[in-house]
């Protein structure tokens, strides 16, 4: 996997190979590996946060009315939360093309 | 009782840590549920905390450089030794801290390795960890093979499973040893505080971890950490198949606490373990008479729980 | 006021551990270092020294540890030898190119099989690659300063690179010599406390250790190997330093009579003291015999070596480790591609000596410097000799 981030020459290195920026792993985009996506029905939704907690990349945000939203530039689409959720909010909907 | 954890009330899902102390971008797999486990480990403990992780899938699909989903201090050294380097961070922090030139804030040491940095490869080096009394936990997060390298067996790979190392042939039917029980080698190091737990239980896996870091000196807590990958199962079904494997007994849910045995939650009405087992494909090629074996198994060693957590 | 006290090596060496204030020592017992490790935690027990003594179970989880506690901060120390430095093996590539600063001291002993306690070179040739800085010790004084120096070193915050001192088991390790043990404020004038470029601290969260994708790794190893080639001007100065505050003068090569010589025989370690008194007793007898004294061997201080060879045409070199298979040994192989076409350049002869504690007396060097003489007048159809082994 090609990564132009990391084209880095002996004398800019990091020293040590550190990496200096916490969690600058958000740079990268893995929303490109999905082929679907979640879609959540807010009539259905309780906002009990399962999609949030059950989510492995950490892609749910909670909004200012307190519904769980996925971000698209991260979510994988492997369709935990539409699995999990407790009240079938929660749909996957093919991504096209 | 460990009078640390008197003040603490355990977590509550409506008012659950917001902070990500690791951030997305990761590359683990859809559906991971070992980086799930992971995240919430990383919740119970918050940011003061120091992170020494063994080679595996989660040092490399968070540590790409330049890329790091971590928001906390981590080192990677290598495989077996992730509870060595921990005994040197922890005795690192106390020497510094006796000697006034860090401050006294408590900041909690985690190792953290998979099944075969844990039970394998690394055993000695954790074992000698416990045994030396350092204050840190270790988290195994047990995905129940080599994943990382191609889904290779481990001595943690249950009972029939189909791994690339032990494929079902006319002469083998899968992994032939039963899943070695790696809790209760760690309690077999009078460790104060030793627990299973599973991402589908997560209040109950992030009050575990809060406990094990709470308690003075070491503590293990081994989480079940379905790989989809590996197993061959569908990636939205991690989470159920966490639940399921508590559900019929396969991966109970325990704490020892200074040698005292509690179940976390008794299962009065076991699932058969088929319902844990369908669904993923390394199991698929079992016959009856070895699902048979499983279930009789499954139920002695949870009937050996039990008189355990009698006993204690 | 330092004082020169009549002690063992091996306490010395504590006592100088001692003396740098190191905070954490993480160690396994393994002949023959174990008289540092036992004194450094008679001392941590007594109060002497404020540390933590990690008693590891193996040595792979003491270079672990130094790992993990030099990463969070504390100044790390350990030592080991021989098998245990061989478990070690896969850990020790690890800090150097964290540039993760440590001192241990090896107490070099032979490699198994037959099992061996006894001194040769074998432990540490394995190493060479390992990427610390690395310097032999010929004597306990040498031995002291040195381990002092490598704190210096290797805490640098311009090197900061682990660093191995090299003692000869036994014939070194063991022995009582008289040494002046340093002054503790001398000591703390010379050696300020170690603060690292960066730790492992929530304060300030950094991730070590990560994975070099391809398009990373040769980068990462080539600014560790021009760290450690940078380090060598760091390793001068702190040795100008150390003249300065405790009088004693060091060098990366040695020599001893090299003056108008013919033959220089070429060594490191305690083997050199018995190589002065063949090189005095051959110059006696009108012959003229030198000694190049390898102290610094990583990085390898070739333009201080070319100069110390002079224009000496030949070199008589002594491994005390045989590579089978190869060429020759380590040492003979390092100079020999160090001097290639060159012009000039002299003629190197490769001998292995002093294998598993097999001693190498003042008539062995005298034969090796015969053997030079001759071969460089008729080439041999080996690449290197061993010499004192017997036929039948």
């Amino acid at each position: 996997m090609a990564n132009s981030d990391a084209i880095v020459g002996w004398k800019t290195i990091t020293f040590g190979c550190h990496i200096l920026e916490p969690g600058n792993s958000a740079n990268f985009r893995t929303g490109d590996w999905r082929s679907q996506r979640p879609v959540t029905d807010k009539e259905k939704c309780i906002k009990c946060g399962m999609c949030w907690i059950f989510c492995p990349d950490m892609t749910y945000k909670q909004d200012e009315e307190g519904y769980f939203e996925a971000d698209m530039e991260y979510c994988k689409g492997c369709g935990i939360c539409a699995h999990e959720c407790p009240k079938d909010a929660i749909t996957m909907v093919p991504e096209e093309g | 009782m460990i009078p640390e954890f008197e003040k603490f009330k355990g977590f509550k899902a409506k008012s659950m840590p917001k902070e990500e102390l690791l951030a997305p971008g990761h590359r683990a797999c859809q559906g991971c549920g070992e980086v799930l486990a992971l995240r919430m480990v990383m919740k119970a403990l918050g940011k003061d905390v120091i992170v020494c992780n063994a080679t595996g899938c989660m040092e490399i699909i968070t540590s790409p450089y330049p890329h790091t989903a971590w928001n906390v201090p981590w080192i990677h050294v290598a495989f077996e030794n992730a509870a060595a380097v921990a005994s040197g961070v922890e005795s690192a922090r106390k020497v510094l801290k006796r000697k006034k030139k860090i401050p006294k804030k408590h900041v909690d040491i985690l190792a953290v390795g998979g099944d075969g940095a844990t039970g394998d490869i690394g055993l000695q080096w954790i074992s000698g960890a416990m045994e030396r009394g350092h204050d840190f936990l270790y988290v195994c997060l047990d995905n129940e093979a080599y994943m990382n390298t191609g889904v290779q067996r481990s001595g943690c790979t249950p009972y029939g499973a189909m791994t690339t190392t032990s494929p079902p042939g006319k002469k083998s039917f899968g992994q032939v040893t039963w899943k070695k029980n790696i809790p209760a080698i760690m309690v077999a190091h009078n460790i104060p505080y030793v627990a299973t737990a599973s991402p589908a239980y997560f209040l109950d896996l992030m009050n575990k971890v809060k406990k094990a870091a709470l308690v003075k000196g070491p503590a293990y807590v081994h989480i079940f950490s379905p790989c989809p990958t590996g197993w061959g199962s569908a990636g939205e079904r991690s989470i159920e198949f966490a639940r399921l494997a508590v559900e019929t007994k396969v991966f109970p849910l325990y704490e020892v606490i200074e040698g005292r045995y509690i179940m976390s939650r008794k299962i009065k009405k076991a699932k058969p373990v088929t319902e844990y087992l369908k669904g993923q494909r390394r199991f698929r090629h079992l016959d009856e008479a070895h699902i048979d074996y499983i279930q009789k198994r499954v139920d002695a060693e949870y009937e050996k729980l039990l008189r355990l957590s009698e006993m204690t | 006021m330092s004082k020169r006290v009549g002690i063992e090596v091996s306490i010395a060496i504590s006592e100088a551990v001692g003396l740098a204030r190191a905070e954490v020592i993480p160690a396994y017992p393994i002949t023959p270092q174990t008289h540092i490790v036992e004194h450094l935690s008679e001392m941590v027990a007594n109060g002497q020294l404020d540390a933590e003594f990690v008693p590891v179970e193996s040595e792979h989880a003491a270079m672990s540890c130094c790992c993990g506690a030099a990463a969070a901060g504390a100044r790390v120390f350990t030592s080991s030898s021989s098998q245990g430095l061989s478990l070690m093996s896969e850990v020790l590539y690890i800090p150097s190119t964290m540039r993760i600063p440590m001192v241990m001291v090896v107490a070099n002993r032979a490699l198994s099989a037959p099992i061996s306690i006894w001194n040769d070179h074998q432990d540490i040739m394995v190493q060479r690659d390992i990427g610390w800085i690395q310097t032999f010790a010929e004597n306990g004084q040498e031995a002291v300063d040195l381990t002092i120096h490598a704190f210096k070193v290797a805490e640098n915050r311009n090197v900061s690179l682990p660093m191995i001192v090299n003692i000869d088991g036994f014939t070194l390790s063991h022995v009582i010599e008289p040494i002046e043990l340093p002054d503790q404020e001398d000591v703390d004038k010379y050696l300020p406390p170690f603060k690292p470029r960066y730790k492992l601290d929530p304060r300030r969260p950094i991730t070590m250790g990560p994975v070099g994708i391809p398009e990373v790794y040769t980068e990462a190893k080539m600014a560790h190997d021009m760290a450690i080639k940078n380090s060598k001007r760091y390793i001068l100065k702190a040795w100008k330093e150390f003249e300065e505050v405790f009088g004693r003068k060091y060098e990366p090569i040695d020599t001893y009579r090299t003056e108008d010589a013919e033959v220089l025989l070429v060594g490191m370690g305690s083997i050199c003291e018995t190589a002065m008194t063949a090189v005095d007793q051959m110059r006696d007898n009108g012959q003229k015999v030198g000694l190049l004294k390898i102290r610094l061997w990583r990085p390898f201080p070739a333009q201080e070596f070319r100069k110390a060879v002079g224009k000496t045409k030949i070199l008589a070199v002594i491994d005390r480790c045989l590579p089978p298979g190869a060429v020759c040994g380590p040492v003979g192989a390092e100079l020999r591609s160090m001097f290639y076409k060159i012009p000039g350049s002299p003629k190197i002869f490769s001998f292995v000596a002093g294998l598993g504690g097999r001693d190498v007396t003042v008539s062995r060097f005298e034969e090796m410097v015969d053997k030079a003489r001759a071969f460089a007048k008729k080439r041999p159809r080996e690449l290197y000799q061993v010499i004192g082994v017997r036929e039948k």
